[in-house]
């Protein structure tokens, strides 16, 4: 009995954009498989935002590709196909969670119409069952239903990046793109967001790419790593070899900087 | 195309593996640890690995589970009816040895923060598929047997005592029934009593056909289990 390997969810070759003549990202080449979770991290400056954007159809690359195996209609070529074609896929089929709450949410609706809302722009209609999934989706993460009707602004910024995490995974999409989702939070907030995100990656089987500078969230959430300095992939691997094990001097300099990992 | 043969495969077949740390941080200083390292384990034996302080036994035993990548070489393991090299596999391949055919005890218990022990030790099984109150079960006898207090199941074991994360490290490592099993010290630190079942532990996966590479530091524990040694000889020093 041979388990033939799945067909990775998406497939990245030689991706590379440049801002004028600076280089934001070069030439970066991974396979992403179903329920994997790669981890990017990297000083300030190296390229992480500006790969997280090509990869999740927000910032067209100047070259490469990226090959997505969509639910229904096969293989699709990111940057080849419409503009209303890739925007239905990031509505149904991924999610997008920001560093800050405000880019991510509504800020003038409220908590249950963020959730409703996103049901709704994937064709929910029925507005018991929307409240429902809404109510239900608060308590996955943690936000009581008495608040369904408050705002996301009357929220802590731990709330708020809960709310918004409800939102991108109340339409079950089957990729996530995660950009410092814990930047910015107390560490005890952050502890309790990674125990929740730990949880609903493995519960969910969602494949993830989450961008971080802090190793330990790295170590503690992405099977896989890319080390990336000034637009590069230095390194990549396992994510318990490249923190114990890492080759490249960066990588080195980046694990030996930090306590204990 | 398979030919059936009376002469055992080796669970683990080693190939001249090489592993060098070559440390940027400090000025490129090259840290030569084994060469030409070649070696046989098969199903139902346990090698110990035997050497001098600071010699690469860790290493080896990382390298093997591709904790460290060594330079050249081959880490062959079977697996799922064919071969896996740990050296050259994808991470993907690498993982799912890990999941289905090695398990690994490290020396030290790394502690995944606000985790309870129960599920610590039932989360491989659970990895695997199994039921999850049906993995809590089995983590359950494993924990009793290792004589960790039922009132320590529901915490997180950041706070307990040496020898109590060893034993849930031990527990969560003999959860599954691995067909290759990694043990890097496992009685070490451990009271005679707890040191006993360990063995115990170490022996019914021998006789389930397990192959078992372990490091023991301690000498009795080293007779009860293995059945030879392997000497892993620290590589001489470059310097002139
Ligand atoms: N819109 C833009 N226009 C011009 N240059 C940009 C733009 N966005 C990013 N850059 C530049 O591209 C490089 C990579 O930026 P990017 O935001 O991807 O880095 P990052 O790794 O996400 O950093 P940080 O950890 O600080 O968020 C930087 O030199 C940055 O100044
Ligand atoms: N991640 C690493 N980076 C750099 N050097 C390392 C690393 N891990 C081990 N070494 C070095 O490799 C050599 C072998 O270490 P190892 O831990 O394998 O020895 P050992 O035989 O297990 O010793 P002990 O019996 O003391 O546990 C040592 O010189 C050690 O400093
Ligand atoms: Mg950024
Ligand atoms: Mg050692």
């Amino acid at each position: 009995m041979t388990m033939t390997p799945p067909a990775p969810l998406l497939r990245v070759e030689g991706l590379t954009h440049y801002y004028g003549s600076r280089l934001g990202c070069g030439d970066v080449s991974f396979d992403l498989y179903p329920g994997e979770v790669l981890g990017i991290v990297g000083e300030s400056g190296s390229g992480k935002s500006t790969l997280l954007s090509c990869l999740s159809a927000r910032q067209e690359p100047g070259g490469g590709r990226v090959l997505y195996q969509s639910r229904h209609d096969g293989e699709i070529d990111l940057y080849s196909v419409s503009e209303p074609r890739r925007r239905l896929l990031m509505r149904t089929e991924w999610g997008i969670v920001h560093q800050n709450p405000r880019d991510g949410l509504r800020m003038t609706v409220s908590a249950g119409a963020n959730i409703g809302e996103r049901l709704m722009a994937v064709g929910a209609r029925h507005y018991g069952e929307i409240r429902d999934q809404a109510i239900d989706w608060l308590g996955r993460v943690e936000i009581s239903d008495d608040r369904t009707d408050d705002l996301p602004r009357t929220f802590s910024g731990g709330m708020q990046q809960r709310l918004q995490i409800a939102r991108n995974l109340v339409t079950q999409p089957r990729l996530v793109f995660m950009d410092e989702p814990t930047g910015g939070l107390d560490v005890s907030v952050q502890a309790r967001l990674l125990d929740l995100l730990r949880g609903l990656v493995s519960s969910l089987g969602l494949s993830v790419i989450i961008v971080t500078h802090d190793l330990a969230v790295a170590r503690l959430l992405a099977h896989r790593l890319m080390v990336m300095k000034e637009g590069r992939v230095v390194e990549s691997g396992l994510t318990d070899q490249v923190l114990d094990d890492p080759h490249h001097p960066y990588t080195q300099l980046l694990v030996s900087s930090v306590l204990q990992v | 195309m398979t030919s059936q043969t009376n002469a055992p495969l080796p669970a683990v077949a080693v190939r001249n593996l090489e592993k060098t740390f070559v440390l940027h941080t400090q000025g490129g200083a090259r840290l030569p640890v084994f060469a030409g390292l070649t070696l046989d384990v098969f199903p139902g034996e346990c090698v110990a690995l035997h050497g001098p302080s600071g010699a690469g036994k860790s290493t080896l035993l990382r390298s093997l589970y591709a904790n460290y990548k060594p330079g050249s070489g081959q880490v062959l393991v079977r697996h799922d009816g064919g071969t896996v090299d740990m050296v050259s596999a994808t991470p993907h391949q690498i993982l799912a040895v890990r999941r289905h055919t090695m398990g690994y005890v490290s020396q030290f218990l790394r502690v995944i923060p606000r985790v309870s022990t129960l599920d610590i030790v039932a989360e491989p099984l659970i990895t695997l598929g199994t039921a999850p109150e049906e993995a809590r079960d089995r983590a359950r006898a494993l924990l009793t047997r290792l004589r960790i207090a039922e009132r320590l199941w529901s915490l997180a074991p950041a706070t307990f005592s040496g020898g109590e994360q060893q034993r849930v490290n031990i527990a969560r490592g003999f959860s599954v029934p691995y067909p290759v099993l990694l043990l890097d010290e496992p009685t070490a630190s451990l009271d005679a009593a707890n040191r006993a079942t360990v063995l115990e532990l170490i022996t019914e996966a021998k006789q389930r056909g397990a192959a078992v590479i372990g490091i023991f530091h301690d000498a009795d524990a080293r007779a009860a289990v293995a059945d030879r040694l392997f000497d892993v000889l620290p590589v001489p020093s470059q310097a002139a």
